[in-house]
């Protein structure tokens, strides 16, 4: 039943927002950013609802609309998310009790048992939804016996995320840098030499930039340590690797969006009045130039934290990655689902604080009613 | 350059992009190398030799040999030939579903279009990559390494862009006059769409596309490294050649080859797509 109601809610969420007024959208809006709190106070019930009754009255007064109206797909497209998984995993062939050796159907109806998972995707995606909801747990692992995904998952979250943000520093950094560089000077040398290392950073693959990294600095020089993780030292490869295609299209951004800003009057006006070049750049023109990034923050966080599959791979870094492949691989249904759930819940917080730095940016997107 | 409408004008504009000339060339030149020297030659890239592992390059085996002996300019050439074709096909399925997609959405308008529009900026904020690896495990035991599962899988991930610019573009064209002539004139909606409104949006939808094929490459090559992909494509070859990588011995070949032409065709087609861009939509040059 809870499985049912829970897709139903979804669709008809989905079905509806479009043609919600905006004080709907406002109030519906904040429940769903306020919800997880429930989830996440387990025992502790009372506080868990007072302090989501707090957050969702004061997202739906402040958040600007077009943020709200987002977090209205927040809590029906993880429903959806966990119901298409569960669907895709189980059509996969093979299933997590059924292994190189031949388990008696008798074994396999105990252990289906003691995992919780019933033969019908249906019944298990309820059960699954109904564990989330009551205790807040992702359930044991099916395959990495004795453990729960969440303690699996529990010390790989800082490690992927810390990876992935180092990443998103470095390529908003470089990027900026790179972008700036170029368009202060059109069709000059440093321009084409930006542009030109943009071009190879879009198109070279991350493993084979990594592959170049690890032999340069790791096997030639010596300098960082080839693979593994025991400390910062380690993530500079992986996080470089993993940077290089976003820093090239944040170039890219940087620099178009700076020529067209840097034609408009307001620019013409700070030169007139007799600002330094570098005052007019970097305090007028650039704020102007930021705001294609700023909405480039979303999908690249998104986009950094799967390219870390490979990345982390690679390297042999513990991070999440790792467990989403053989999780996949070993037909671990909890732990995919698990890792999926993360991960979505993680780049829909990036792509609400890219909604959010962009409103604070732009006062046309701030003030929208 | 008179007359002559605007594909042609576009032509002599990409004819003089010397970056898009030699990117054409080179994209030319490496599915040429792909498509015939291994039948020329007769190269066989899955013939062993045991005696003849992790063999440098030599007169009789130009990029030397793997760990089981294989002969490393067969298989560059022939996992091109796998490389070039999902790239083509995945775009080709990903043209389909983006131009219906944002064809629907922007013909209609309304409150259609904010729904599928929603849709599309929902889809965008999921990890595509955990959908790939999912709907490649449907076909794990039956197809394993078999391109078609790998087709659908990039090109089902793939369409979210062309949508939106498909959309963009029929979203403006369907105020022109030509259309509400053509509305006179009794035409149904399915003719309009086809005969006037996609035509006049296919500049863009070329060049996206162009930019969407080294994109697929580049994703089969991710799913190849994870040991998911296509079998005998440069994603798996690089994958291969990284996987030897370490401090004493050095297979430099079997990295340098494959990487070397997954670069230079990627390069290729970035350089063209560029180049397109410019070429079809002179507003964007700076």
């Amino acid at each position: 039943m809870t499985g049912a109601l829970a897709v139903g809610f979804a669709l008809a969420t989905l079905a509806a927002a479009p043609f919600l007024p905006a004080a709907a959208i406002r109030a519906l809006g904040g429940v769903f950013l306020a919800a997880p709190l429930v989830v996440l106070a387990g025992e502790r019930r009372a506080a868990g609802f007072a302090a989501a009754a707090l957050v969702a009255a004061a997202a739906g007064r402040w958040l600007p609309l077009r943020v709200l109206r987002r977090s209205t797909w927040l809590l029906p497209s993880l429903v959806l998310l966990v119901f298409v998984t569960t669907g895709l995993m189980y059509r996969a062939p093979g299933s997590p009790f059924r292994g190189e050796r031949v388990a008696a159907p008798q074994v396999e109806a105990a252990l289906r048992a003691q995992y919780g998972v019933p033969e019908s995707a249906l019944a298990f995606f309820g059960a699954y939804i109904e564990r989330l909801l009551a205790d807040g747990s992702l359930g044991p692992s099916l395959k990495v016996q004795g453990r729960s995904v969440g303690e699996l998952l529990a010390p790989a979250i800082p490690v992927s995320l810390g990876l992935g943000l180092l990443a998103l520093a470095l390529a908003v950094a470089v990027g900026l840098a790179l972008g700036t560089a170029a368009a202060l000077r059109p069709r000059s040398a440093v321009d084409h030499a930006a542009m030109g290392a943009a071009l190879l950073g879009i198109s070279l693959p991350n493993f084979v930039i990594g592959a170049a990294l690890m032999v340069l600095f790791a096997l030639q020089l010596g300098w960082l340590p080839v693979a593994g993780f025991a400390g910062p030292r380690h993530l500079v490869l992986p996080a470089l690797t993993l940077a290089a295609p976003y820093a090239a299209y944040v170039a890219r951004l940087v620099r178009a969006g700076l020529l067209e800003v840097l034609q408009q009057d307001f620019v013409r006006t700070a030169r007139a009045k007799g600002l330094s070049e570098r005052a007019v750049v970097l305090d007028h023109a650039l704020r102007g130039a930021l705001l294609p990034v700023v909405a480039f923050l979303g999908p690249a966080a998104a986009g950094i934290l799967t390219g870390s599959f490979v990345v982390e791979t690679m390297f042999a870094v513990p991070g999440m990655g790792q467990w989403f492949v053989k999780g996949a691989v070993n037909r671990d249904y909890s732990l995919v689902l698990g890792t999926a759930l993360v991960y979505a819940v993680l780049v829909a917080t990036l792509n609400l604080a890219s909604d959010l730095l962009t409103a604070w940016l732009d006062p046309r997107v701030r003030d929208e009613r | 350059m008179s007359g002559g409408g605007p594909w042609s004008e576009a032509f002599a504009r990409l004819r003089r992009d010397r970056a898009a000339l030699f990117g054409a060339a080179l994209l030319a030149a490496i599915a040429a190398l792909c498509a015939l020297v291994p039948w020329l030659l007769g190269l066989d890239p899955h013939a062993t030799e045991p005696v003849l592992r992790h063999q440098p390059p030599s007169a009789s085996h130009w990029f030397g040999t793997d760990a089981l002996g294989r002969d490393l300019l067969a298989r560059v050439l022939v996992g091109g030939r796998t490389s070039l074709l999902v790239g083509i096909a995945a775009t080709a399925v990903s043209v389909g579903i983006g131009t219906l997609y944002g064809a629907l959405a922007g013909f209609y308008g309304g409150r259609l279009d904010e729904l599928l529009m929603r849709i599309v900026d929902f889809l965008y904020g999921v990890p595509y990559m955990f959908l790939v690896i999912l709907i490649m495990l449907l076909f794990e035991d039956t197809r394993r390494g078999d391109p078609l599962p790998v087709f659908l899988a990039l090109g089902l991930v793939q369409w979210l862009t062309m949508a939106r610019i498909v959309r963009a573009q029929v979203l403006s064209l369907r105020e022109r006059e030509f259309v509400l002539a053509a509305r006179v004139a009794g035409a149904s909606d399915a003719r309009i769409l086809w005969r006037h409104l996609l035509p006049n949006a296919l500049g863009p939808v070329v060049v996206y596309a162009t930019l969407t094929v080294p994109a697929v490459i580049l994703l089969e090559s991710f799913l190849s490294f994870l040991g998911l992909g296509v079998a005998l494509s440069w994603g798996e070859l690089v994958a291969e050649g990284v996987s030897v990588l370490n401090p004493i011995r050095s297979y430099w070949w079997l990295l340098a080859f494959p990487s070397g032409f997954l670069a230079a065709t990627l390069l290729a087609l970035n350089f063209l797509g560029d180049g397109l861009r410019d070429a079809l939509d002179p507003r964007s040059l700076p």
